[in-house]
């Protein structure tokens, strides 16, 4: 599904991914851990097509295609999803709007007619209680106003909508409360299937428990320097990251 | 010299306006084109006309036309079926296109031709109370070469029934289109008049000025849609005296012409309040300035003026926002904004607020952006599918679209949401 080979990738000549490895089979679901500054959210970006970043060395291929080659769009309409560390506020632009302009563009990719309004609404709204968020969400400007919580939720809702095979979350975990982690985890759970990959950036082990990863990574400096199953992520909490730092995969 | 081709072929057209028998408006009329033969149109010298040359206006001689040739399926796009209606056709009272009939008898409509045969004396007490030529010289020009225009008077404590919208169409190509509105609200009254102006011709020139006298505690709300044809020139003045508690709200949708003005002036009596909300659009070499004046006289005013820009290829856009407290206006609550987005590098706005406060006991704010689209939104949306133009729109017109939403006429909502729809495509929901 995805296949990450040795990814360098600098800001302004700034090197930030230094020889990045990576490879997620359909179905599995993938937690990268690591200090701040490892260059986490820098390879969502990549991965996702922001501007600013130079791949100087490398490549990434998705279901087979070079995704480094697609157009942001393009790659959100062959499915790869990124739920933002930081969601955008988009004043004058309802959340509703969005949801059925991203849909509506998914549909054209893949040579579907637009969404018909009522089934729309009913998609919408089924997800919308799967989150646990008030409906007049739909109506308000995207995450303008939003608590850190909604925003994340928000993001989740979206995916929930979009239904992508490739879903990046760059730590979803951050800023929720207990009650709220536990409500978009069991989002993200539902979204669990044979094919939909999930690559999971986190900071601490406690979304861990929610979400079952198959595999676990910690990216330092700009490279995976150890892989292994859950128990991993059980040893980053007692032991911190300082141990790995410096050190190969 | 500015201006000297159209005051050698005044008398020519002094004929035929209105007014020839009336000695206090050829007086009237005498005395602006005096003012007006000082200097012609005015000039970048002047500080309010920094930023926007008239040049053009002494390039072509635009001369009053006396056709009233519409294409009505052209015209009806932009008439409003819920409101009484006023055709001005090339500058004169079109009686066939206009629909009047349904209006109650507590409001008085008519052109301003009938109106100077009708009631004389009646005009003479309130034309030129609101503006005079010393404002400046379009304001002179227009009372020398006005040719017609609309009244409308509302009775005390009654209201239009239904908004009036006064469509001024230009349909000959160099036309000179100069109207005068008198728009009289007596104690209590209240009106909603939509101002719509559209050319189906290239080149012209509108010329309006337009008065409003609002009566103790009246309330008006004035939309003006500036849809002018691509390589017209446009000037537009709006100038109001508010009697104590009145209200005035006006919307300022500068979306066509290729030079366009307008004054939005207001001085306020005791408690009275004003809103003057704004959107210019402009791309092209078009060039758009709006000029706003909030006089407050008297204490215990509160005006709110809101007014956005967006500019794209080589166009321009002025904002001048002038408030001014007098000394006795204690207790003024004033706010001013204006944000602008620029889409291209070689777009352009002078943004100018000025404040003038003569008083001490004021609460007065004012606030000014220009800014781009940001960035991490247009990614955000191309992250959810959406390519990066269709991106750009949504976000450029949801920028315009909080001042369209504010417009609480749904027809005319509809119709500018049209009109930004096709600026800035963006998929409809
Ligand atoms: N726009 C930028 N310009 C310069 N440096 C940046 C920029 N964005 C991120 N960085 C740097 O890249 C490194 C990795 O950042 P990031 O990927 O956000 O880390 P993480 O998500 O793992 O905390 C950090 O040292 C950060 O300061
Ligand atoms: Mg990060």
């Amino acid at each position: 599904m995805l296949s990450i080979k040795n990814l360098h990738v600098t800001i302004n000549d700034k090197p930030i991914l230094k020889g990045l490895t990576l490879d997620i089979n359909p179905g599995e679901v993938h937690a990268i851990m690591g200090p701040n500054g490892a260059g986490k959210s820098t390879l969502s970006h990549v991965l996702s097509g922001k501007a600013g970043y130079t791949v100087t060395e490398g490549s990434v291929t998705y279901n087979g295609k070079d995704l480094l080659e697609l157009a942001p769009e393009i790659r959100a309409r062959e499915g790869v999803f990124l739920a933002f560390q930081y969601p955008v506020e988009i004043p004058g632009v309802s959340n509703i709007y969005l949801l059925k302009a991203a849909l509506n563009a998914m549909r054209k990719h893949q040579g579907l007619p637009e969404v018909d309004a009522m089934d729309f609404l009913t998609i919408v709204k089924s997800k919308v209680k799967l989150l646990q968020m008030d409906e007049k969400f739909l109506y308000r400007a995207v995450n303008e106003g939003f608590s850190g919580g909604e925003k994340k939720r928000n993001e989740i809702l979206q995916a929930a909508i979009l239904e992508p095979k490739l879903c990046i979350l760059d730590e979803t975990d951050s800023g929720l409360d207990i009650d709220a982690l536990r409500i978009v985890s069991e989002g993200v759970n539902s979204l669990r299937n044979a094919e939909r990959s999930f690559l999971m950036i986190t900071h601490y082990q406690r979304l861990l428990d929610y979400i079952k990863p198959d595999v676990v990574h910690v990216l330092a400096d700009g490279k995976i320097v150890k892989s292994g199953g859950p128990e991993l992520a059980l040893e980053l909490e007692e032991r911190g990251y300082s141990w790995l730092e410096g050190q190969a995969a | 010299m500015s201006g000297e081709a159209y005051l050698t072929e005044y008398p020519a057209i002094a004929a035929r306006l209105p007014g020839v028998d009336l000695p206090w408006l050829q007086g009237f009329r005498k005395q602006a084109l005096q003012d007006f033969g000082v200097s012609g149109f005015p000039g970048n010298r002047e500080e309010e006309w920094r930023y926007t040359n008239l040049s053009a206006l002494n390039k072509t001689l635009f001369a009053p036309s006396a056709s009233q040739n519409v294409d009505e399926d052209w015209l009806n796009q932009y008439s409003l079926d819920d409101a009484a209606s006023v055709v001005l056709v090339n500058g004169q009272f079109s009686a066939s296109l206009s629909r009047l009939q349904d209006l109650s008898a507590q409001v008085s409509v008519s052109s301003l031709k009938q109106a100077l045969q009708d009631r004389p004396a009646w005009l003479e007490s309130r034309l030129g109370q609101a503006v005079t030529s010393a404002e400046h010289n379009l304001v002179a020009f227009n009372n020398a070469w006005f040719a017609d225009g609309v009244v409308i008077e509302v009775v005390a404590k009654q209201q239009l029934d239904r908004p009036v919208q006064i469509l001024h169409v230009v349909t000959q190509a160099d036309a000179l289109a100069a109207t005068r509105n008198l728009f009289v609200l007596n104690e209590e009254a209240e009106a909603e008049i939509i101002e719509t102006y559209v050319g189906s011709v290239g080149s012209y020139f509108t010329a309006s000025v337009n008065e409003c006298l609002l009566g103790r505690n009246a309330g008006l709300t004035l939309y003006k849609v500036q849809l002018e044809a691509e390589k017209a020139q446009h000037f537009g003045g709006t100038y109001v005296k508010q009697a104590r508690d009145s209200r005035f709200n006006h919307h300022n949708f500068a979306l066509g012409s290729g030079l366009a003005r307008s004054d939005i002036h207001t001085g306020l009596d005791t408690a009275a309040e004003c809103s003057l909300n704004g959107l210019f659009v402009a791309g092209k070499r078009q060039h758009i300035d709006n000029h706003t004046r909030i006089n407050h006289l008297k204490p215990h005013g509160i005006s709110r003026e809101f007014y956005k820009g967006v500019l794209d290829n080589k166009a321009r856009g002025v904002f001048q926002g002038r408030v001014i407290v007098a000394e006795d206006a204690q207790q003024t609550d004033s706010e001013m904004n204006n944000r602008n987005l620029l889409l291209s590098a070689d777009a352009e706005v002078d943004t100018k607020p000025q404040l003038e406060i003569y008083a001490d006991d004021v609460k007065c704010s004012h606030g000014v952006t220009v800014g781009q689209l940001e960035e991490k939104s247009v990614f955000y949306l191309q992250s959810r599918g959406l390519d990066e133009e269709a991106a750009r729109n949504i976000l450029t017109f949801a920028f315009a679209n909080e001042m369209v939403d504010k417009v609480e006429n749904a027809e005319l909502k509809a119709l500018l949401l049209k009109e930004l729809l096709e600026r800035f495509p963006a998929i409809s929901l």
